[in-house]
């Protein structure tokens, strides 16, 4: 009797484990059923370089979405990168005991705050202020939304820049110390590049999280969808397009909304698939 | 450590530039991170008008936020019930039962990772399509609740693992000694020395749930009434303040939301922390 439970719960154990690699052939088969024949019908050329989406008129180009995440993705790299890479070196090499109590459980605070939330908090404070100290009008645009996804990737790049730089031996560090080298040189020439490909790894990781970022960054990005030509003007990201008129849509411009995800859903497995190699690199 | 002053400014500029740079960038990040609760509780709390706010029932006139805690309340139980058993199953068998290198483990861990790159307005379209087109649901709650299953699932199988790896082989090969079966050894040694790591894991994906917005808006929708039963449209607490905020006619009682969804991860945050600490100070004794 007590064999056959053995059996029976080692099955269950592995039918549990499988449940991944089934949703995810289930979100690929949905995504791309839905998604694919939209692109068929629109022209691959059409959908992907299109610079015009206009439902109505049945125009759907989604070249300024994929150049407008692109932006805002780059933006919130060049703000949260250094920003956080500096502060990773503080939380690793500098910082005394005591204070990291306090410092770390800061960090991965900002990690927990839910997206809408951020969002509420750059509509009422990023964007009165951009209004006012720039020349944009409505304060909504690709500034406005690197500076907050730029905030919503810290953390990500902090704890990740943290754990490559504690895993480099102290020996390299010490080394340097020796030869004569301060306590800054040591850990910025020595550690850091040693830490390099782990910082990557991070930096990846908040590529992802900002490309995929949707309720923040619609609430202040501007939503407009042209390729903006400065870094004041408004625009839309893939995942903004999606839950604005996702609500309404019909037809094929439901598919042309779903094919947006695909697109979107591409990037992410690049991004993913880079990540990994990365990772295994390092082990 | 070199004293951080004028002196050292004239020996060693670039490391004083370096240090600066370091002390400003993580004085820039804590002031980003108290300015941001500051703000949100400085203006939030005034509008929580107590019966308004918190009525049981919701109108347009009071946008009370009382049946979208209560929404919040049962789409995280349910979503919990479905997704922790299969999570904390899965990391078992990733642990206890899978034989290394084999090629079905590695393709559960990709896909797992996979799973947790996917961005959550991707998993809002899934649902959309599976339960909302494919399955003609309409908006309702068990569509929401089955998509924030999947989302969550690669964070539980992580956290479990993780918490699984930690328990020392001695425990294993004495309850083995002692004639206990592989199944009794999980259920009776491993996963109950495991049990911290696999709550901090559990109240983490809490916090996941509770700020979720994108995965669900066009899956449970935005009906800001409490739900009837599984079939019904209902909004979460998150989903309820993106509609305030869309709606733009309510931002004190958004305020207010934002208040109530920032404590609520203070406490999850706090709660998972304490948890992670007792499982390294479980280890260590």
């Amino acid at each position: 009797m007590r064999k056959y439970s053995e059996i029976i719960m080692q099955f269950v154990f592995l039918f549990a484990a499988c449940i991944s690699i089934l949703a995810v052939a289930l979100i690929c088969f949905f995504l791309f059923s839905e998604g694919l024949p939209a692109i068929g019908k629109i022209g691959i050329g059409n959908f992907l370089g299109g610079t015009v989406w206009k439902p109505l008129e049945n125009q759907y180009g989604i070249l300024p979405m994929i150049v407008g995440s692109c932006y805002v993705t780059a933006g919130a790299i060049a703000i949260g990168v250094p920003i956080g890479l500096f502060c990773a070196v503080f939380m690793a090499k500098f910082c005394p005991s005591g204070l990291y109590k306090m410092l770390k459980p800061a960090i991965d605070l900002l990690a927990g705050i839910p997206s809408i939330v951020y969002g509420f908090f750059g509509l009422m404070v990023i964007v009165p202020v951009i209004q006012q100290t720039t020349a944009s009008p409505s304060g909504k645009g690709i500034l406005t939304a690197s500076i907050m996804l730029g905030i919503m990737i810290l953390p990500t790049i902090i704890s990740v820049s943290e754990s490559a730089l504690r895993a480099v031996p102290a020996s390299y560090y010490e080394g340097a110390l020796a030869l004569g080298a301060t306590h800054e040189r040591s850990v910025f020439f020595t550690t850091l590049p040693a830490a390099k490909s782990g910082i990557l790894a991070g930096v990846i990781l908040g590529v992802g999280r900002a490309i995929g970022e949707t309720m923040a960054v619609v609430m202040i990005a501007g939503n407009q969808p042209v390729i903006g030509d400065s870094i004041l003007s408004g625009v839309r990201t893939m995942t903004a397009n999606i839950v604005l008129e996702m609500g309404y849509a019909t037809g094929l411009h439901r598919e042309a909304l779903i094919a947006t995800a695909v697109v979107l859903f591409v990037f992410i497995l690049i991004i993913n698939v880079s990540f990994s190699l990365l990772k295994r690199r390092n082990d | 450590m070199n004293s951080f002053n004028l002196t050292y400014l004239k020996r060693h500029p670039l490391s004083f530039l370096l240090r600066l740079l370091v002390y400003l960038s993580t004085a820039a990040t804590v002031a980003v991170v108290f300015f941001l609760i500051g703000y949100i509780l400085w203006q939030g709390v005034p509008n929580l008008t107590m019966p308004g706010l918190f009525a049981w029932e919701y109108t347009s006139e009071n946008q009370s936020m009382m049946p979208a805690i209560i929404n919040t309340v049962i789409i995280t139980v349910m979503t919990l019930a479905i997704a922790v058993p299969i999570g904390v199953f899965a990391a078992v068998y990733l642990v206890e039962y899978a034989k290394r290198g084999n090629k079905l483990v590695k393709l559960i861990r990709i896909t797992a990772e996979t799973l947790s790159g996917i961005p959550s307005i991707v998993y809002g379209l899934f649902g959309f399509i599976v339960f909302v087109i494919t399955l003609g649901w309409s908006y309702t709650l068990l569509s929401g609740v089955i998509t924030l299953s999947i989302m969550i699932l690669p964070l539980i199988m992580r956290t479990t693992e993780e918490a699984l790896m930690a328990v020392p082989d001695s425990y294993r090969e004495g309850s083995f000694g002692l004639g206990a079966g592989r199944l009794r050894t999980v259920f009776r040694v491993i996963i109950p020395s495991a049990m911290p790591g696999i709550l901090a894991g559990i109240i983490l994906a809490i916090g996941r749930i509770v700020g979720e917005s994108a995965a669900l808006i066009f899956t449970a929708g935005t009906n800001p009434v409490v739900a009837q039963g599984p079939f019904y449209s209902a909004s979460t607490l998150s989903v309820h303040m993106y509609a305030l905020m869309t709606e733009g006619l309510h931002t004190e009682q958004a305020y207010a939301v934002a208040v109530v969804l920032l404590v609520l991860v203070i406490l999850i945050n706090a709660l998972s922390g304490f948890l992670a600490k007792k499982l390294t100070s479980n280890q260590e004794g």
